[in-house]
């Protein structure tokens, strides 16, 4: 096992382990707005889907114990990595023009990934705690789509709404940051990781932002 | 033309430094930064005062002694040239200019704008090479190498160890210096023996030495001056990918 830790504590290595856990986030995001256009359905489409999920609840527990464990890796391996690269780089330039030579993106991966934690914090807090609550079913619907804190709250459509766009942010340059720290950038494959990632930066965050604009700017109308 | 520098001044290692703000009269567009320079430097000396310690060596941007990091850029604002290479037409008259030292924990300062690169003498030490027995020089014919992977080697052959990718790297990551040696040895025939070896020893050496983790900026390829692309980066980790697990 000696390898695998030598591996592991690498500064390679531990770019793996956030490319992988990065992309295996990524995936989650695919299920998790596929689930999300149940409500364009209407309440009793997306409260019947949301029963058939708590009808398998110890398959959803086993898979939210895992989920919760790659968010975990991800974020403590980047504070670890944050906290190494910054002692690697302790005196800062008087003048730098980083935005000559790299994208924002690139630059703010912490402060965009900081801000969706906060935002998952929330999100948790609040629609994943209060399905746990509802157990006479029925009142997902109008826990989402409510004011309480759902997106008939001005303050919560805002924040879903920002923190969907530095998701967008983050995996700009996360997902074919993934793809470059695997080695899986060849030059004859650049354009299609390229292409692929818009689906993930943009299409899918877009996919995310348009929930909380259709039921609470268009249709709550606070 | 004349030009208003801002330079970073320290005696040695130990001391602590400062900017200190110099007028440059006289200068010509035609003079190279470092000519301008070096004729600052000799009116300090003729003041009596401590010329500007500055690293330079060859002066035509291949032997890999300079860098400066000058108005935010390293090797300046211009791309695909070393310092040695800037010249002052690059530059407004009148224009401020600050001139810092690379700033990385693993490139230590010496003095002024001289720092200490001998982690990558440590890092190529560590296998950056291909060993070779001694005895008679064999045919270059005998041994086929396709054209496009002797002309990706030697892209990335290339490489002088200036450290501006480290300099520019928000992580002071020496990751496309290391790329380069493992890139440029792994596409060549010669350098299949110690591949494996090559690959977890230079990551080990360079994590030693103190150089941060590659958050994949791309900043190091745009500042190179060899213009030595990520694509390298991305062969080290799959070369440090295969070596670990395989």
């Amino acid at each position: 096992m000696n390898w695998f830790f030598r591996f592991m504590n690498s500064s390679v290595g531990k770019k793996i382990i956030m490319a992988t856990t990065g992309l295996l986030l990524c995936s989650f995001l695919i299920i998790h707005l596929f689930g999300n256009l149940f409500l364009y359905g209407g309440p009793e489409l997306f409260n019947t889907y949301v029963e058939r999920l708590a009808s398998i609840k110890p398959l959803i527990r086993v898979i939210e114990v895992i989920l919760a464990l790659i968010f975990l890796f991800h974020i403590i391996n980047s504070l670890w990595l944050t906290l190494s690269n910054r002692k690697a780089n302790p005196v800062k330039y008087e003048v730098n023009r980083a935005q000559d030579n790299s994208s924002f993106f690139s630059r703010y991966m912490g402060i965009t990934g900081s801000i969706v934690f906060i935002f998952l914090a929330v999100h948790l807090s609040t629609f994943w705690y209060r399905f746990q609550i509802d157990h006479d079913g029925g009142q997902f619907y109008r826990i989402v789509t409510g004011d309480a804190v759902g997106f008939n709250n001005p303050y919560i459509t805002g924040l879903y709404i920002l923190a969907m766009i530095l998701l967008g942010f983050h995996l700009r340059h996360g997902f074919q940051s993934a793809f470059q720290t695997f080695g899986l950038r060849y030059n004859k494959y650049g354009k299609l990781i390229e292409a692929i990632a818009v689906l993930f930066w943009f299409a899918i965050p877009l996919g995310f932002v348009l929930i909380p604009i259709y039921f609470g700017l268009l249709k709550g109308g606070f | 033309m004349q030009v208003f520098l801002k330079v970073w001044r320290q005696a040695d290692a130990k001391s602590e430094g400062q900017f200190v703000t110099y007028t440059v009269e006289n200068v010509t567009e035609d003079m190279s930064f470092f000519e301008m320079l070096d004729m600052l430097n000799n009116q300090l000396v003729l003041k009596g005062k401590e010329p500007i310690a500055f690293d330079h060596d060859c002066r035509e941007g291949i032997c890999g002694t300079c860098g400066l990091f000058i108005n935010g850029r390293a090797h300046g604002p211009l791309r695909g040239i070393t310092t040695c290479q800037l010249h002052m037409r690059s530059f407004d008259d009148g224009a401020n200019i600050v001139v810092e030292p690379w700033r990385a924990e693993a490139f230590p300062v010496i003095k002024d704008l001289i720092v200490d690169r001998t982690a990558f003498d440590r890092i190529i030490s560590a296998g950056g090479y291909i060993s070779v027995n001694t005895g008679g020089v064999p045919d270059a014919n005998t041994i086929p190498v396709p054209k496009p992977k002797a002309d990706e080697a030697f892209d990335a052959a290339t490489c002088i160890g200036c450290g501006a990718c480290v300099a520019t790297c928000k992580n002071s990551s020496a990751m496309l210096f290391v790329a380069a040696k493992v890139s440029h040895l792994a596409l060549l025939p010669q350098g299949q023996v110690e591949r494996k070896q090559r690959a977890l020893n230079l990551v080990a050496a360079m994590d030693m030495e103190g150089f941060g983790a590659c958050t994949n900026t791309g900043a190091c390829e745009i500042e190179c001056p060899k213009e030595i692309s990520i694509v390298h980066i991305a062969r080290l980790n799959r070369e440090f990918l295969k070596a670990s697990l395989l």
